[in-house]
Formats: C-alpha cells, structure tokens, sequence
C-alpha cells in the first residue's frame, strides 16, 4: 500500500488582512504527482509557498514524509523547489548550482562531485558544467533547475510554473522530461500551473482551485469527463451550462424543459440519475445543428468561426448563448433560424448552484 | 574608423563643456605651482613650496586624517543600515506602505545648513555625543540617501527567488543574504559606497555645525584658512585631496571594474 507522503490538513493562510486560502486538504501518495490547478489567486502558489515553509499557515497542519513540518524553516525542509523563473545561481557554474544543496549538507567533495556528475549525466549537461546560467537556453537552464532539486534527494519535489517561460514546443518536451526524471526517480511531486493541458497531460491527480479552495481533486479522466461544478466544468471546456427542470419521468426516459420551453428528452442509462433540476454541461462539439425541431432547442446562428478542423458557431437562444461546433461538411448561413440537439458523450450533468 | 560627419556647431559646444568642467581643475593646479605670495593664474614661476607648506600645517595633516575616519565611518553606519533599508523596500514592496521608500530621501530634500543645524541639535546639544561620532553618524545620515538610491536600483531587478532557492536547499537565510545575494549586487554596493564616502569628504555644511573645537574636517579647515590667507597654500591642498580621490577611483577601478558599475 502506498504510504502518504504530504498531507496537508485544514489549511488556512493569510496575507495581511485577506484569507488566501480556506480550509485546504489534500493528500498525496508516495511517489504521486498532483498539480494544483487554477487561475491566479486561487491559492495555488500560496499553497506551495506553505509547503515550502516560505509563508506560514494561519492555522492547520503539514505533514511530509510522516514528519509534522508546519513549524519548520524553511533551510530545514529538504524541499527540492524548481521554480519559474528557474533561480539559478548566476554566479556559480552550472555544477555549482547543482551542487549547491550537497555542499550546505556538508556532502565531501569528492561525493558531491560524482553526484553532480551523475545528475548532469541525466539531464543530458555534462558538457556545460562549468558554464554560467547566462550562457544557456531556457530549456537547458530547466534541467539545471531541475537537477538542483534533484540532487538533493528531496521527499518532494515542488514545481511551481516552472514551463511557464518556455516558448510552446519546448514546454511539451520539458514537461514529458520533467514526468519521466520524477518517475524514475520515484519522487512524490507536487506541481503548480494554470495551464490546463500541462496539468492534465503530467499528472496523475490534479487539484482544481478556486478561491482558496479545492473544488475538485480526482484523476484527469474523472476531471475532463464528469466535473463535479459549474466552475470545473468551464474549466474543463464544457462552454455551454444549460439548467434543465424535469417535467415528466417515464422509466428511463426523462423529459425536461429548457428555458424558453423547449423539451428535451434524456436517457438515465446514457446520463445516469437525474434530479428535479440539473444543469447540462455540453463542449461546442456536444452540440449539433440540425434542422429538426424536435428534442432541440431553438435558436438564431449569430456568427460563424472557422477552427481548422471544424467551424464554431455561436447561437443566440432563449436559454442564452450557447457554443456549438459543426464539421466542415456543414456549413449554416449566419443570422439563420436553426436547431440545436445534444450529443449526451460529449455533455455532463452538473447540480444546480443555488446562489 | 567610421568617418561620422560632426556638426561644427556641436563640436564647439562640446568643447565649450570640456572646458567648462575641466577649467577650474586646470586653474586649481595652475595657481598651487605659482611663486607667488597670492593666487596667481596663469601661474608665474614654478615652485613646490606650497605642497611643503601644506605638510608643515598641523590643520591640515590632522583635519585630513579626521575627515577620512569620518567619511570611512559614516559611509559604513550609512552602508548597514542603506542595506538593510534598501533590501527590506525592494523584497516586501508590495506589504510596504507607498511612503516608506521615501522616507530615505528626506536629507535630499532638506537645505543641508537645516540639515546641520538640526543634526547640532539633536546630536550634540540633546544626546552630548562627542564631535567625531556626531560627525560620523551627521554624515551617515547625509549618505544615506545615495546608499539606497543606488543598491535600490542595482535590487529593482533582482530575482529573489534565487535566495529561496538558495534556503530552500538547506542555507540559513541570514547566510544566503551573503553569499547569494550579496555577490549578485556588488557593484551597486561598491557604487553606493564611493558616492557616499565622496560626499562625506565634501560636505561642509554638516561639518560646520558639528566640528568644534580641536576636531575638524578639511573642507572647514580649507575654508577657515582662506579667511585669513589668501596664498597658493589652499590650491596645493586642493590639487592633494583630487589626488587623493582620483587615486581612490583608480584602485576600485583596477580592482573591481568601477565603470562598470556606475554607468
């Protein structure tokens, strides 16, 4: 069974006068990596900042590798940060800086060299070690930073934006390196990012944040198929809420209506249960333009958008406006009466926030 | 070589500022070498024995010796604390209230004869500090300004996280100050140094209210003898105290690349 290496339990922190963050509470598995995700503000680098002991928590505990660290400096925590802007040394060598951690360990010098030897070796710089920062690239300077954290054998591994500088192609390269360094190795993780993609595409859990808090925490199948909130949802790509009131069950079959009065028929099996109210959730390309009235919702196509693969379409109906997506084969005038149905796989349900 | 047409015009006002800058130092080293009992420019005759009447003048040895004990300890009081200072507005800017930066900058603002007369007040008559201290913290007060003018900006660029960085691998905060931080604005310290320790050896209003009797600063001695004298003695100093400074510049220069940093 796999131990827990971070447990962060009821976290509450301040900056000044404002709560940053409300209650966290999130565990992370030996050898797991979990992104927090979420928008500036979320909390999400505050969250990191806690873990690193560079910030301390109002209240609440941290605990790391079964050690409580809450009250821990932060030259204490064997915390292996890589951090966005890389924060190399710029006046140490390549090798200086990865062997920077080692020698504040009082690692021998020989020790300490075939250790930085190794971790270059890894990361693919052995022929820079006696370079400076300023002479690499960005990329490069990423497996500096990354070697650093690294090398000092940390119980966790932190990142905190740490592709966020690079240009695109590079950020997909570095981040499957920076997943396959922290598998090998075994290192828990904890990675911090607003990009959802990156989040999804490195992790094996991922925390959506929003406003101090977590909304959802689950695997980034769950995530991207059933969110559990409006706020995940449009996170997620689900452009389109719509609130629906059932008005007629029949077995399996449930009809519900649309504001504006249109009447949609679902299917429990496709959708599972349904309550009184719920709201659908549908990506632009889990809503199709058709002609025919029935099951649909009607609407007026506004403006046409031509995505490559697909043209989008924004459709002004009695229930707002709502995003839909329709193959190159399809093409609909604009400013023309039209009909949208749903295409339940690429919909989900969501409970009716009351607010 | 590029042969750059230079406007003929430009040309003249450009000589005109050389000469303009450097006239008053050429007249200075002019008239200390004239064999004249008074001020004489161009000089007439050569002579040295000026120089030798400089040595031979107790004030001046001694006021020389104290103005750089005071310019030497006020820089460093104001070194400290401008460090402190400077580091703390440019790490917690955001938690800091607006005003607190400028706060720094109050003794630019003051007329330093205000400024002196005030430092007399507290320093002397209120805390009855003895003259080389009150000269010594006037001073550092007077340099503090530069002090965080210039390690502030040689910090307005600086990326802190490399100093978590450096804790979070296991350094002492205090420790990762040196030897993280500090090495990566050096020249902003050593410039900020030299631009205080310059205006220390300068400043005469300070120094007249604070020196009294058997403690004084050369400028206040420089200025006391040509109320009395009016002989090339005081050129011959001056010509001394550039040397001095000059001296000073090319040191740091040869050592630590000084023009590098102040530009």
């Amino acid at each position: 069974m796999a131990q827990n290496a971070v447990i962060l339990q009821d976290l509450v922190a301040h900056y000044g006068p404002t709560q940053v963050l409300h209650g966290l509470n999130l565990t992370i598995a030996e050898g797991e990596l979990v992104s927090l995700l979420g928008s500036s503000g979320c909390g999400k680098t505050t969250t990191l900042r806690l873990l690193a002991g560079f910030l301390q928590p109002t209240s609440g505990q941290i605990t790391v590798a079964g050690k409580d660290v809450t009250k821990l400096p932060p030259h204490k925590r064997d915390a292996g940060i890589v951090f966005q802007n890389y924060a190399l040394f710029p006046h140490l060598t390549v090798a200086e800086n990865v062997g920077f951690g080692l020698k504040q360990r009082k690692v021998a010098a020989p020790e300490r060299k075939a250790r930085v030897d190794a971790m270059l070796e890894r990361v693919g710089l052995v022929d820079y070690a006696n370079r400076l920062p300023a002479a690499l690239s960005g990329g490069q300077r990423q497996r500096v930073a990354l070697a650093r954290a690294l090398a000092i054998n940390p119980p966790l591994l932190m990142f905190d934006e740490p592709l966020s500088n690079l240009d695109a192609k590079l950020r997909v390269d570095m981040r499957v390196e920076i997943r396959e360094l922290q598998k090998a190795n075994g290192r828990t993780a904890i990675y911090v990012t607003h990009d959802q993609e990156e989040a999804f595409s490195i992790s094996d859990r991922v925390a959506i944040m929003n406003a101090g808090r977590i909304v959802q925490l689950d695997t980034p199948e769950v995530l991207y198929r059933r969110p559990n909130s409006a706020f995940v949802a449009r996170f997620v790509g689900f452009d389109n809420l719509i609130e629906m009131k059932v008005v007629k069950r029949e077995g399996d079959l449930v009809t519900a209506e649309v504001e504006g009065g249109a009447l949609i028929t679902l299917s429990q099996a496709e959708t599972g249960p349904l309550e009184d109210r719920f709201v659908v959730g549908a990506r632009p390309e889990g809503i199709e333009l058709t002609a025919d009235p029935s099951n649909a919702i009607a609407g007026k196509l506004l403006t046409r958008s031509y995505l490559g693969r697909s043209y989008q379409y924004k459709v002004d109906t009695p229930t707002g406006m709502l995003i839909a997506n329709a193959p190159l084969t399809q093409l609909h005038e604009e400013g023309g009466a039209i009909n949208l149905k749903f295409n339940f796989e690429h919909c989900c349900i969501l409970p009716v926030e009351e607010n | 070589m590029s042969a750059r047409k230079i406007n003929p015009l430009s040309k003249i006002a450009g000589w005109l500022v050389v000469f303009y800058l450097a006239g008053p130092i050429i007249i200075v080293i002019g008239t200390s070498v004239s064999d004249t009992p008074f001020l004489a420019f161009p000089p007439q005759g050569f002579t040295l024995k000026w120089y030798h009447k400089v040595f031979e003048l107790n004030n001046f040895v001694e006021s020389f010796i104290t103005s750089m004990e005071v310019a030497f300890g006020g820089t460093m009081i104001a070194l400290i604390a401008g460090l402190a200072a400077a580091y703390a507005l440019s790490r917690y800017k955001v938690r800091l209230p607006a005003w607190y930066g400028s706060i720094f900058f109050l003794p630019f603002f003051i007329p330093e004869i205000v400024f002196g007369f005030s430092m007399l007040k507290t320093l002397i008559v209120q805390f009855d500090l003895p003259i080389l201290p009150s000269l010594m913290l006037g001073h550092a007060i007077l340099c503090l300004p530069y002090i965080v003018r210039v390690i502030g900006a040689s910090l307005a660029g600086f990326d802190f996280s490399i100093q978590e960085a450096a804790v979070s691998l296991g350094m002492h905060p205090v420790k990762a100050f040196w030897s993280i931080v500090l090495p990566n604005i050096r020249s902003g310290v050593i410039a900020g140094a030299v631009l205080a320790f310059i205006t220390s050896l300068n400043d005469m209003a300070v120094a007249l209210f604070l020196t009294g009797p058997g403690v004084s600063t050369l400028p206040i001695e420089v200025f006391t003898y040509v109320q009395q004298f009016f002989d090339p003695t005081v050129s011959a100093v001056s010509v001394l105290l550039m040397a001095v400074t000059i001296g000073v510049m090319a040191l740091i220069e040869r050592s630590l690349g000084l023009s590098k940093t102040i530009k």
